[in-house]
Order: structure tokens, then sequence, then C-alpha cells
């Protein structure tokens, strides 16, 4: 559970910590230190948006704005709306009927997080249309094939399949979590199933739907890469069309501040709606008893879980191998791209032990004391978190060259960037760790005469390392598969995994896109089969 | 108590300082040191930096708005030559025009070397190029370079209607770009309008024909339903699928891929005489004035320029800039083509109008 992709109501699970006193002032400082990247780009995108507004905002109309607002609106609705739904019910097929093979189900379903959107999308385009794969396997039987997918219904469909995991990694241990003795209860007084579960299972359900609703709609508004390939517009495309399509950065720079103002407004409704729901992390008293499926709702379920993994992992990797194995064989010349795949998998292990690193004594303050400041320095870091990369990218890109010149195109900047999107998810895993360590173990070692320092290396620190290690993989899994901030900030001839993926199929170079895509994929399987999926169940 | 204080202060230090080593490959297992014990931290950090990935000062740093199989070929070429070292970095040319313009006389590129007119010009026009040696400007005709030799023409390329020939009769098709403003084109063919090669034939039809002309198209256009793409390529691609009907884009891409895939249904229209929609640009390459390597600069335009690799761009379709080099096979020789009459180095200043209006018309 702790590598899932953070779960924004834990920061609620945590008890009161006994030795709540003053930090001391060099963890502040060193706090302080941990969270300036996460809060220099947002201050600088409001600040040129409150400038912009009071001057110029270079042909961008308020008619635009709110156009832009509301095909990025539908999308974000549509896509949480739907990603709730599917997650939900992967979830408790896997976790409370007698299906065979929930383990395997629930691993299946978790495995396109492997698949960033824009590969999917990717995918998507190179099997639809007339050259498409499914096309050409219709018209083999006869059948009509395939219009290409693109605008609303395809980005809809990209996003909510490889989306939809994050629901479920959050469902399954909040299902597992559930008492059967309320539901019993309930049932017992005369409650009909149907207002059993309104009443009793969904309240429970409710924070970890929240904080996956959430996670699911800032990506939706944040996602560059799936939208622009699948030609549907939304806020970032617009930054990005401004961006390219124009010398002037400002237009740019503008939207990204307005889409920060947005991504900030989410945040504060998704914390106020959850109020002082508690995530309580009681252990239920005995496990639910498994629903028996009869046989018609068993098939239902076998043919549902099988038409997700399909769509979301089977047919695009497919795909990708069809369109691999074909541009060779046809004679396309494929760059390598191994040079691509360690600068990939060096940067984002950098990015992931910096991130981990810096989440160490903003664990410690938050955790070991607890207070109204250090609540701020979280939800600094978690504000970070949930801004559109590509206007970060572009805060960091502005702000290195104004400030910190030497910093520009350095693959220093790239990681601070890294660091201050994704601290969270280190930070996250760092604090249950902390939290379920307790003091008591740490005040026996300084009892014995350990000062704080030997306590901390010796006692803290090595029982803290699964949490460690879970958040520092979740930190290279996001960081692999990063798009529009490593596109904007990677130094001249750093490429990437993503940023050849990005450029080969912006183009549509089918063959090369797929066999970067591939090599992605793979990489990035490693880190989320050992930490996430498996850990999921136990 | 201080003792933690100090180890904490390593633990930020590294936090703060602990990726400049670049492309510094930590795997999990040093990781695992690093946490364990305090001193293994520091010296992981200084070990694990075997390669910088900034590039190192004397190579030199080309920004590319040219594709990379297009490009690299001919810089690995200008490298095993002059065994001088080139750090490429590939992206939209609006995108490089737009950060070289952020990044001002703090700018890295050395050379700038740009899809199409309008945006080099436009960097030229706010001062950041420098003047060319005359040796280069005196290659290429008048008509492909900046009046003030800021920067020249290395290839060129002819925009075109491309369309799919089982789906467009020879008889349908637009005889000028303003035929695909009409309704019977609703729908049926793509433009890219945040491309470089887009922008620079709205500037082009910006000069030619006056504003409001250019406005009413543009939002003729917008309104008439188009498939919006980010490039040429795939614009072509669903050409050729039969997924599309037409498209404006430039002459080569088909070409491209007819000797990739061989028969390809699709077919280029030249729109006729002086029409926008068949103006031929140039891809413009300078040299940036904050450059400290002028001279390396300079040798690799010239290289770009030489017999060799204008030979490769024709071989790529593309029309070479030195007289000598020939025609790109199949294609009208440039001297027959219906070059639109514009003085390319214009361009610079109805470069931010074309931009505005495109942007206004809902385009993008």
């Amino acid at each position: 559970m702790t590598a899932v992709a953070p779960p924004r109501g834990t920061r609620t699970e945590r008890k009161p910590s006994p030795t709540r006193g003053r930090a001391p002032l060099a963890l502040w400082a060193i706090g302080l230190v941990a969270v300036v990247p996460a809060f220099a780009p947002i201050a600088y995108l409001l600040w040129s948006v409150v400038r912009a507004g009071v001057t110029d905002t270079s042909g961008i109309t308020v008619g635009r704005l709110l156009e832009l607002l509301t095909s990025t609106a539908i999308l974000v609705v549509a896509v949480t709306i739907t990603t709730a739904v599917l997650g939900t019910a992967t979830a408790w097929l896997t976790t409370r009927t007698d299906l065979r093979g929930r383990r395997m189900w629930s691993t299946l379903v978790t495995l396109p997080l492997v698949i960033p959107s824009y590969v999917g999308a990717l995918a998507m385009l190179g099997t639809s249309g007339n050259s498409g794969l499914m096309t050409e396997a219709l018209r083999a039987i006869g059948l009509p094939g395939l219009p290409v997918f693109s605008g609303f219904w395809a980005a809809w469909a990209a996003l909510s399949l490889w989306n939809f995991s994050y629901v479920h990694l959050l469902s399954v241990p909040a299902i597992r979590r559930m008492d059967p003795a309320l539901e019993e209860a309930a049932r017992g007084l005369g409650s009909s199933r149907w207002r059993t579960v309104r009443t009793v299972v969904l309240p429970q359900l409710r924070p970890a739907l929240l904080s996956g609703s959430l996670l699911v709609a800032l990506y939706v508004l944040s996602d560059f890469g799936a939208v622009s390939l699948l030609r549907y517009e939304t806020f970032t495309r617009a930054i990005y069309a401004q961006f390219r399509g124009r010398l002037d950065i400002t237009p740019a720079l503008f939207l990204s501040g307005f889409l920060v103002v947005v991504a900030l407004i989410l945040v504060w409704a998704e914390q106020k709606s959850r109020g002082r729901a508690n995530l309580a992390a009681r252990r239920p008293t005995r496990p639910a008893p498994t629903l028996r499926l009869r046989s018609a709702a068993r098939l239902l379920a076998y043919g549902f879980l099988s038409s997700i993994v399909v769509g979301a992992l089977v047919l695009p990797m497919l795909t990708l191998t069809w369109w691999t194995v074909r541009g060779l064989s046809l004679g396309s010349t494929v760059n390598s791209v191994v040079p691509e795949l360690i600068r990939s998998v060096s940067v984002s292990g950098v990015a992931a032990v910096v991130t981990v690193l810096a989440a160490i004594p903003l664990a410690i303050l938050t955790v070991r004391h607890a207070g109204r400041p250090t609540r701020l320095l979280e939800s600094i870091t978690w504000s970070a978190y949930s801004l559109p990369h590509l206007a970060v990218g572009l805060g960091f890109l502005v702000l290195a060259l104004r400030f910190v010149p030497p910093l520009y195109q350095t693959v220093l900047l790239l990681i601070i960037a890294y660091v201050a999107m994704f601290l969270p998810q280190a930070l996250t895993s760092a604090q249950i760790g902390l939290g379920q360590i307790g003091t008591s173990i740490e005040e026996a070692s300084r009892g014995l005469g350990s000062g704080a320092l030997a306590t901390l290396r010796r006692v803290t620190l090595p029982l803290l390392w699964p949490s460690l290690l879970a958040g520092a993989a979740l930190v290279f899994l996001t960081v692999m598969k990063e798009l529009p901030a490593t596109l904007l900030l990677r130094p001249t001839g750093f490429e990437t995994l993503a940023v050849r993926i990005w450029s080969a199929s912006s183009e549509l170079f089918y063959t090369q896109a797929s066999v970067a895509a591939l090599v992605l994929v793979a990489v990035s399987a490693v880190p989320l089969y050992f930490l996430v999926a498996r850990d999921l169940h136990d | 108590m201080k003792r933690s204080v100090a180890f904490l202060a390593a633990i930020a230090l590294l936090a703060a300082c602990g990726g400049g080593d670049g492309g510094a490959t930590t795997t999990t297992e040093e990781l695992a040191e690093t946490t364990t014990t305090v001193p293994a931290e520091t010296t992981t950090s200084e070990a694990a930096a075997p390669e910088t990935t900034d590039a190192p000062a004397e190579a030199l740093v080309l920004y590319s708005g040219r594709n990379e199989d297009f490009v690299e070929p001919v810089i690995e070429a200008f490298t095993a030559e002059t065994g001088i070292e080139v750090e490429t970095r590939y992206a939209g040319t609006g995108e490089l025009a737009t950060t070289i313009l952020a990044e001002g006389g703090d700018t890295p590129a050395d050379v700038f070397w740009a899809q199409d007119p309008a945006f080099i010009g436009g960097i030229a026009k706010e001062g950041l190029l420098t003047e060319l040696p005359a040796d280069l400007t005196d290659l290429v005709d008048e008509r492909f370079q900046d009046a003030a030799g800021q920067w020249v023409g290395i290839t060129g390329r002819s925009r075109v209607f491309v369309y799919n020939t089982d789906l467009v009769s020879e008889d349908e098709l637009p005889e000028t770009v303003w035929d695909l403003v009409e309704p019977e084109w609703s729908g049926r063919f793509g433009v890219a309008p945040t491309n470089g090669s887009f922008v620079a034939f709205v500037t082009g039809m910006l000069l030619a024909e006056g504003e409001d002309r250019t406005r009413e198209w543009l939002e003729g256009i917008a309104a008439n339903d188009p498939v919006i793409f980010e490039g040429n390529g795939p614009i072509v691609d669903a050409v050729v699928a039969g997924d599309l009907d037409g498209g404006l884009v430039n002459h080569y891409y088909l070409l491209q891929r007819i000797a990739e895939l061989g028969e390809v249904p699709a077919a280029n229209h030249f729109f006729g005489d002086g029409d926008p929609g068949s103006m031929v640009m140039a891809t413009g390459a300078g040299i940036l004035a904050s450059s400290d390597q002028q001279d390396a600069a300079a040798e690799l335009i010239r290289y770009l320029l030489s017999a060799e690799s204008q030979e490769h761009f024709l071989g790529l379709y593309e029309y070479p800039m030195i007289d000598e080099a020939g025609t790109p096979e199949g294609q009208p020789p440039l001297s027959e083509l219906a070059v639109f009459d514009i003085s390319l180095t214009d361009t610079a200043d109805t470069l931010e109008p074309a931009l505005t209006l495109i942007s206004e018309s809902g385009l993008n």
C-alpha cells in the first residue's frame, strides 16, 4: 500500500506524536530549502497572471479562456467519473468476490500504469484508421475498418484506460479495511441492500474515492501528450501551441498561471469536501465474507475484467509490437535507443534518490513536530505536485533564465524540477513509515545513551528503509514517464526515452516510436510490479 | 544534538546538489549504502559522477528546427570531417525561436537552423543574429537570404496541397487556397496551424494580400472545420492512408513516404501561378551574435552549403540552394516553379501580426 500513488487521505491517519515539540532550527532550515523548488514556480506563474491581468494578455481573450476552460472541464469530469466507476468495480471484484485469480486480475489492472498516456494514445492511433492494426484485422474478416481515433471520445477513452488504476490501487485497501459488521448491522436493522451501499459502504469508501478522483482529475488537467496526439483541445495543448506558435513566451506563461489557479482550486475543493473524514487505519475485526457470484454474474465479471485488460494492456502492447516488427521487416531504419535508455534510467534514479533524501527531513518535521507551520510546508509540496508539468516546466525555464542562468539547461535543473513535482510521492511513503515506527523505540535508544544522530542512523532509518525504497520506486516510475517538463528543461542533446517517443510520434514515425515505447514500458514495469502490484493484496 | 544537525545538513546538501553530477548512475544498491552510513553518502555522490551531460565548452550548439533523422547524418559527417563536436537540440522551429528569445544574450545556441524564414527572421529582427561571412551569402540566391546577410537559405521547399487520388478527382482540386474556404471542402482537409511552415506561409500571404484578405482567409479556413495537426508528416500519413482527403503541407513529405512505401494513392498539387499556397520557402540558418565560436559556427553553415550536404538534401527531395546541385527527382526546377514573389527579409515584420491573426482566427 505504501508504494501506491500517494493517497492524500493518509495525512489524516497519523496519530499525534508524543514527541511533538519544537523542531531544531536546522531541521526547519533544511525543510524550507527542500520546499523552495516547489514554491518558486507556483509563485512565479501566479505572478505572471497577476501581471498580465493588469496589463496585457497578449491576444488571449476571455472568450478563448472560457472555451478552453469548458473543453478541459468536460474532459476532466468525464474521465474522473469513468475512472471512479472502473477503479471501484475492479477493486471490489478483486477483493470481495469469489472470482478465480483475483490477485492476478488485480495485478493485471494495475499494470496499465506503466503505459504513459501518450504511449497509449500512440497505440490508439496505430490501431485505428485505414492503416491501423485493428482496421487491417477487421478488414481481413470482411468488416469495415475503424475511423481514426481522435477528438473528445479518444481522449476520454485514453485517459480513462490509463488512469483508472490509480482509483483501483486506492480502493483496494479501503475496501479491505471496511468492517463487515457495519454492513451486517445495517442489513439486520432492515436496510435494503442498495440503501446499505449508499449509507454505509460508500461513506467508508469516500476518502479513497475522493483521493483517487483528485489524482485522476489533476492528471487529466495536466496531460499534454495524449490530448495533443489525439487532437483534443485543452489548456495544456493551448499552452504548448502558444509556446511554439508565438515568439513571445508571455501568452504561454499567462495560460500556465491560469491553469495553476484551476489546479489549486481543485485541490482546495477536494480538501473541503473530504472535510474531517477520517480514513481510519484500524483493521476490521475479521475479513468481510466473499460474495459468491452466480454464473451469469461471474461471466459478466470475467468479461468486464478481460475487456479492460485487453483495452488498456494487451491491445497497446500488441500494436506497439506489431508496428515494431512490421517497420523492421519493411526495412525502416531504427536508431538505437540505448543512449536514451541510459539517460532515462540514470536521471530517474538520481531524481528518486534526491527526492527521498529531501523527503526525510520533511517527514520528520511533519510527523514528529506536527503543527500549523509544518502543515503549511506540506501543502506547498502538494501544490507543486498538483500542477501541470508543462506549467512547472515553463516556470522553471523562465526562472532559471532570469535568476540563475548557470542552471539553465542542466541536468541539475531537470532534477530540481522533478523533486519539486514529485516530492509528495516520497514524502507520503516516509510519513506513513515514520508514523508506523512510533516514538517509543526511538526514545528507548535515546534513553540508552544514543544521540539523536545515532538514533536516526541506527534505529529510525533502517526501520524506515522499506518505505523510503517504495517512495523512491514510485518517483522513479513517474520520472521515467514524465514528458512536458523534460521536453522544456532537458540539456541540449539529452534525449530521454520519453522525448524520443514524443518526437518520433509527433511525426508519426511509428516504428521508431514503438521501439522506444516498448523499452520504456519494460523498464517501468519492474518497479511497478515489485513495489505496487505485489504488495497490494498482502 | 549537534551531530544530528550535521547529519541532516549533509542530507540536505545532497538534496540540494546531488543531482549536479548529471548522468550519475546511482542504483538502488548504492542508495542502500548511502542511507545506512553517512560517509558512504558523500563518496557515492562524488564517485557516481562519471559523465557530465552538459556540453563540453568546445562543442558547438546547434538548435535545429529540422527533424533529427534529416539532420543527424550531415552533422556526423561534419564532425568527422572537421573534428568539431556538435550538440544538437531538436525541437519545433517555433519552440526554439521562443526559447532563443527568452534566453536572449545567454542563449547556449551558436547556430539556429530554422524550418522556415518567418521565425528566423523574427530572431534576426530582435538583433540576436550576427552578419554572416560574405563567402556564405554569396553562395545563395538573394531571394532566399536575409537582406542584411544575417541568415541564409540551406534548402528550399514548396508549399503544396497533398491529396488522396482515390478520394479526390483531378477536376475537383482547388485552384487556389481560397477554394478551401468553400463548403465543398468542409472537414476534408488538414492544416498544422502552429507549425513553422504554415506560419511562414501566412506571413507570405499577409505581405502579398494584406491583413484584411489574410484574416478573411484564416477565418474562412477555421470555420470550414479543418482537421488540426501539430505537424506536416501526420497530415501526409492521414492522406496516404485515406483517412483524410487532402492537406496543406510542404512538398517533400509525400516524396519521402513514396520512397519508403513505394506507390501510394496520393499526389502533390501545386496551386496556380502566384498563389500563396505554393510559395517556395527557405529553411534558414544563422549564427547567434552571442556565440563565442563564430568561426566554428560559420564552418558548420559552410558545410551545410557544401556540394556534399546539398547533395544529401537533394536526396531527401528538398531544393538545394547552390545552383549546380540540381532539382529533386520528379519536381519542377526552382526557376520554373511559381515562386511566390516576396522579399523574404520582410517576413520578420509580418511575423507577429501573422501569429496574432492565426491566434485570433481560432486556428490554434
